[in-house]
């Protein structure tokens, strides 16, 4: 392999490992609160980029005006998906809110089968993102330096959050124990809906820029880089926020240099993922860089 | 006295429904008899997967893996030679499958056994994880098995899938399976070793505890249910005559679990109950997605309509009746009996 081909495919694997790492953030925030895997988390992913598509094609947003606003949009839905579908069962068996999430992805998979139909759309690109640059033989898209970029500035502001500010305290002390944590006073339920709010506007953030590299959408657009996403949370080491960067950027690694050396192997490409997360539940279940978690008797 | 009276109100509600089966064959249309025969093996599936969750407590979401594993192995023991060649255009099929064949029972067991097999192999591994985990690991385990469904063409005819797959899942055989089904789980539950699975599903440790082979009775556990569901998928495969890799999504999966939460986790006969109300349910809702003329009203079809409605209705029993239609009860002939003693006594005063 050339080293320009290497080039490239270095940074293809650091565009979409950024993207997993963002949707990543969402999944590992609210297992480390409420110990649920969100199910629905990659759908709201899927409405962070209806939005800024209808923003622009409906309401004929400028692009940064319409980008705010899906956005505030979809961490809206993901705190209306916690009030609603997962708040009543905080008391339940942890299984039954697990329903639940899977109920509420199905449920805005075929609601937006309703509202938007399932015809892919294609996104607008604006010209400076989307103007392919050649350097030598790379050719540089810009968005392969915008998308990493932008994924680790908005990490670092949710770093800031959650180890700097009061409501980040909460949330880490609802991790260690939410009993303990309500009788100190704490709104726990509004913190939960915090992080709900700042894991959907993460995954709405990567939702967009995915449409704008990968510019197609459609109601299922969600499914699969939501298991990705939260494979790669597993793998990072659940709870922990920069575990899951580092485990969002090695699945996209490990994806596209599989397929780059291995071109043969292309048509399992959405197995790897799975494969993975079998294995590493198996040698190390707490990940790279989890604390380990005990069943509590 | 009891006993024997069970066994006779037991045999007497078999030739009942046998009755309505014959009935329902010379009198019923081809849309209906189809939707009967879903129902059979939706009841199969849901069993089978209430073994697994409802009764052992093990969050299982790989359903779709096995039913796909039971309906390639059966589908490819029914195919004729002939058929087989014909389709098997990317790569032809590899050379022991492609002259094997076997009447229509065996191939059904057979696609049992093979799920029961990879149910085996991956419980070995992944029934160390506790409650969610497993969950997301098994679900893992059924993409893997599309993926490589959609890949293997010299085995499965990879995104093409098979086409022409004799149909010989009639109504007979459907029922015969799902009532042999709902006999051995029955049997099954009600034995010391449904009485172990129930404890570890209550108390894993406690189960421990008492000198329980935790392990190996989920393994077994999962086992059966996964042999149960390839027969689904085999008794399927047939009835649809065409499978594809895209049929088993998570969706189907889904359904599944739905039937099992709605009829209540624990519960057989609630399964049946929910089977048999979702699937006919999930049928007439395709009404909302077809267009519809009323005199001279035009009323377009809303694609995706069936499934929000669907979804929703699973959130509401998740959220407002967690247990289900049944709970963890069962309806047992002394229930109904008993039931109906006290109603005549009341009546009599």
């Amino acid at each position: 392999m050339s080293v320009e081909m290497f080039i490239q495919h270095f940074l293809n694997a650091l565009t979409l490992g950024s993207l997993y790492g963002l949707i990543a953030i969402g999944y590992t925030m609210v297992y480390g609160i409420l110990r649920l895997i969100n199910f629905a988390h990659g759908d709201i992913f899927m409405l962070g980029a209806y939005f800024v598509f209808w923003g622009g094609a409906l309401f004929r947003l400028p692009w940064f005006l319409s980008v705010v606003v899906a956005i505030l949009f979809t961490a809206l839905c993901g705190i209306t998906v916690d009030r609603v579908a997962y708040r009543p069962l905080r008391e339940a068996p942890r299984i039954s809110a697990l329903i639940s999430s899977i109920g509420v992805s199905f449920f805005i998979q075929n609601l937006s089968i309703v509202t938007f139909t399932a015809i892919p759309r294609a996104v607008h690109v604006p010209q400076w993102l989307g103007q392919v640059h050649l350097i030598g033989k790379v050719r540089l898209l810009p968005l392969a330096i915008v998308v990493p970029i932008v994924s680790l500035l908005l990490t670092s502001g949710l770093l800031w959050v959650v180890y700097r500010t009061k409501p980040g305290l909460a949330m880490r002390a609802i991790s260690k124990d939410i009993e303990t944590t309500r009788l100190m006073g704490v709104p726990v339920n509004r913190i939960i809906a915090i992080t709900f709010g700042l894991g959907s506007a993460l995954a709405a953030a990567s939702g967009i820029m995915w449409a704008l590299r990968y510019p197609q959408i459609h109601p299922f657009m969600g499914v699969i880089p939501g298991f990705k996403a939260f494979i790669a949370a597993v793998l990072g080491g659940i709870g922990s926020i920069q575990g899951a960067v580092l485990g969002g950027l090695l699945l996209g690694f490990i994806e596209i240099m599989i397929i780059a050396f291995f071109p043969g192997l292309s048509g399992y490409r959405d197995a790897f993922a799975f494969v993975l997360l079998i294995v590493i539940l198996l040698i190390r279940p707490s990940g790279l860089m989890g604390e380990k978690l005990e069943e509590k008797v | 006295m009891y006993e024997s009276r069970t066994k006779r109100l037991n045999v007497a509600a078999v030739a009942l429904l046998g009755f309505f089966l014959w009935w329902a064959q010379g009198n019923l249309d081809g849309y209906k008899i189809q939707i009967l025969n879903l129902v059979a093996i939706n009841i199969i599936l849901a069993l089978s997967l209430n073994l697994i969750y409802g009764f052992t407590g093990l969050f299982s979401l790989g359903h779709a893996g096995f039913m796909a594993i039971g309906a390639y192995v059966s589908s490819l023991l029914i195919l004729p030679a002939a058929q087989k060649e014909m389709i098997f255009l990317l790569e032809p099929l590899v050379w022991p499958l492609s002259v094997l064949q076997a009447p229509f029972f065996v191939a059904v067991l057979a696609g049992g056994v093979a799920a029961a097999l990879f149910g085996l192999l991956i419980s070995l591994p992944v029934l160390r994880l506790g409650g969610d985990y497993l969950g997301i690991a098994t679900l893992g385990f059924a993409e893997i098995v599309r993926v490589v469904a959609n890949n293997l063409s010299g085995i499965t005819n990879g995104a093409l899938g098979l086409k022409g797959i004799p149909n010989h899942a009639n109504i007979w055989w459907n029922y015969g399976w799902c009532l042999f089904t709902l006999y051995f789980i029955a049997r099954l539950v009600n034995s010391n070793f449904g009485n172990v699975l129930k404890a570890i599903r209550d108390d894993e440790t406690a189960a421990r505890a008492m000198g329980i082979d935790v392990l190996r009775c989920k393994v077994v556990s999962f086992s059966i249910g996964a042999f149960f569901a390839g027969v689904g998928g085999a008794l399927m495969a047939s009835l649809l005559t065409t499978i594809d890799p895209k049929m088993f999504l998570f969706l189907l999966t889904f359904n599944v679990l739905m039937i099992v939460v709605a009829g209540g986790l624990g519960s057989l006969s609630g399964t049946v109950i929910a089977g048999v109300v979702i699937t006919v349910l999930l049928e007439w809702l395709r009404f909302v997605e077809n267009p519809v003329t009323i005199g001279s009203f035009h009323i377009p079809g809303i694609p995706g309509m069936r499934m929000v409605i669907f979804s929703m209705a699973l959130l509401f029993i998740i959220l407002f009746r967690r247990e289900g239609i049944m709970g963890m009860r069962e309806i047992t002939w002394n229930g109904i009996i008993g039931v109906c003693r006290r109603k005549g006594e009341k009546d009599r005063d």
